[in-house]
């Protein structure tokens, strides 16, 4: 497939899909998971396992590998298709273990001057007893202020379900992308429409509101890229859209790790900084 | 002046639903939701809306926070007039804003500043869960992100008071993004060697829990606050039981290692007035003799 036809397959489906279609697309039960991509996208990839504190979470996959020529530290939050592959990931909700063994990942790839590549899929971080009580409001408060002041390029990819802070503990980056269908959101649809409107079923009216899409993200200045997927989502050719996700890591690596490091970082901080909207006159309303 | 407080505080008590106990004058009592024991407002006013009998520690407005906090006189308001606007075009949001800023006398859930306790000098920003139960949209994050850059750039400690219900919803994605804008703040502002005392009060939930609030060099609980990231409904509805009472209290946050200390509020400003000063670079402290 040549790249032009995906860029034009593209246009067409942003004009036709709602962003409720889009959720029921990446909740297909073939939407490829950070595991159907790995092989096609990195060589030599070895998982690395364990926070090195208390435990290895599965929901967080870590490792290095080589992307093209770069060796690379890959940082992903696991879907499973099935009850096995789920219960072993915890349906992709990471407890605070899953992020710290990110974060020792990422301080290791920082030490071996390795770009990092986190790869965004998750309803949200899990909530729990022992989530609580290891402290997963601090676990993912480290990520988002060590991430930014992490000195290796950083690049997020949000696969399919960008959910809550649970997805933004690895999505302080250098720069964002979303494949074309996935979503990104302060809450998910359907806990925003119970809180809303006490009313769980109110999903897809949530999604038409909360502004939840890839365009969504980059209208506000919050992802920088749309990779492309084949027509009707990405479980319709998963070496495509593997292909697609490849083209843009190498050509966005290959920017990022020219660039001299406080650069870097003072990009970083500001590609953040400046999200907010806000008046400061002193009238009233 | 404390007229008017009493008038705030048995507001807010009338507004929860509370019974209002039998008055022996003409006055109304406070009656503590946690003890039943009723005081006179003054009393209560008086021991800094603490309950006298059980030492319920109430949720307090951040003007009330700042005159028990603050030197008199000292303080010095920042980015008072900074407002939110809507920036995912969120029905009624406006409205609601607007509603909001005149029943609270409130710009947003916060306020920033500079100012002296007990004689140190610090930036501070205090959240009132009166404000849309402190939500943080861009206003909280823009205005806790400048609190941090100006204690870089002015090489001051930095104090906040964090009360919250988490994200705003109402800002979308926009909101979720503070909490890397803020985090990334107090990483620089850690970096450059500031000090950074978070004072965790009730309730400090959510977003700001999972981002600038655990971020203190040092972290002080007030007593029996609820301290958490996810909401004890959530939780329950994933488990399928009721949790225990003191779960995701001070005490439980204490005990799990995400806390330094409990400080009662009668004791916060002398605490904190020591800390900064145990933080004063070495040359400047005097020789004690």
């Amino acid at each position: 497939m040549s790249e032009e036809m995906n860029v034009t397959g593209a246009e067409d489906i942003t004009d036709a899909i709602t962003p409720y279609e889009r959720l029921e697309i990446i909740r297909n039960k073939n939407r490829p998971t950070i595991r159907d991509y790995l092989p096609l996208i990195f060589n030599d990839f070895f998982e690395l396992h364990g926070d090195r504190l208390y435990g290895d979470d599965g929901a967080i996959l870590g490792g290095i590998g080589r992307l093209g020529n770069i060796p690379v530290t890959v940082i992903a939050e696991v879907k499973g298709r099935d009850i096995f592959e789920n219960k072993a990931s915890n349906f992709a909700m990471p407890h605070p273990e899953g992020y710290r063994k990110a974060l020792r990942l990422a301080r290791q790839a920082e030490k071996f001057n390795r770009p990092v590549i986190c790869f965004i899929d998750t309803p949200g971080a899990f909530c729990g007893i022992a989530a609580e009580k290891r402290g997963q409001g601090e676990a993912i408060a480290r990520n988002l202020a060590e991430f930014m002041v992490l000195k290796t390029p950083v690049i997020s990819v949000v696969l399919g379900e960008g959910g809550s802070g649970g997805a933004l503990a690895l999505g302080v980056c250098d720069e964002l992308a979303m494949l074309e269908n996935s979503i990104y959101s302060v809450i998910s649809p359907r806990g925003f429409a119970s809180i809303l409107w006490k009313d769980a079923s109110k999903e897809k009216e949530a999604c038409n509101i909360m502004r939840i899409t890839a365009e969504d993200a980059v209208n506000l200045g919050i992802a920088e890229q749309i990779i492309p997927e084949p027509e009707g989502g990405a479980h319709n050719d998963p070496e495509m859209t593997a292909e697609n996700i490849s083209k843009f890591l190498v050509k966005t690596l290959n920017s990022k790790m020219k660039k001299d490091i406080d650069v870097l970082l003072n990009e970083r901080y500001n590609k953040f900084r400046k999200i907010g909207v806000f008046s400061e006159t002193s009238e009233n309303i | 002046m404390l007229e008017d407080l009493f008038k705030v505080v048995t507001a807010r008590f009338n507004n929860d639903g509370s019974e209002k106990s039998a008055e022996t004058s003409s006055e109304k009592l406070f009656k503590c939701p946690r003890c039943s024991e009723s005081c006179s407002p003054e009393e209560f006013t008086g021991n800094k809306w603490v309950c006298p009998s059980c030492g319920y520690h109430s949720r307090i407005s951040a003007r009330e926070r700042l005159s028990i906090t603050v030197d008199k006189d000292s303080f010095r308001e920042y980015d008072k007039d900074m407002s939110s606007l809507n920036p995912i075009d969120f029905p009624d949001y406006e409205a609601k804003i607007s509603g909001l800023k005149s029943r609270t006398g409130l710009n947003d859930a916060i306020i920033t500043g500079e100012c002296t306790i007990k004689g140190e000098k610090c930036i501070i920003g205090v959240m009132d869960s009166h404000f849309m139960m402190a939500s943080m949209g861009s206003v909280v994050g823009e205005k806790v992100t400048r609190a941090f850059e100006a204690a870089a750039e002015k090489k001051l400690p930095l104090v906040l008071f964090t009360a919250s219900g988490g994200a705003r919803m109402q800002e979308g994605l926009v909101s979720l993004m503070q909490m890397a804008k803020t985090s990334g703040a107090a990483a620089k502002l850690s970096q450059a060697g500031g000090l950074y005392i978070t004072v965790l009060t009730d309730p400090t939930t959510g977003g700001v829990t999972a981002s600038f609030a655990s971020l203190g060099d040092i972290i002080i609980a007030e007593p029996k606050v609820l301290v958490g990231f996810a909401g004890r409904r959530v939780i329950e509805g994933t488990i399928k039981q009721r949790l225990p009472e003191d779960f995701q209290s001070a005490e439980f946050t204490l005990e799990n290692g995400f806390a330094d200390m409990i400080v009662e509020r009668k004791n916060l400003r002398r605490t904190i007035s020591h800390l900064i000063r145990l933080h004063r670079p070495y040359k400047e402290v005097d020789i004690i003799v």
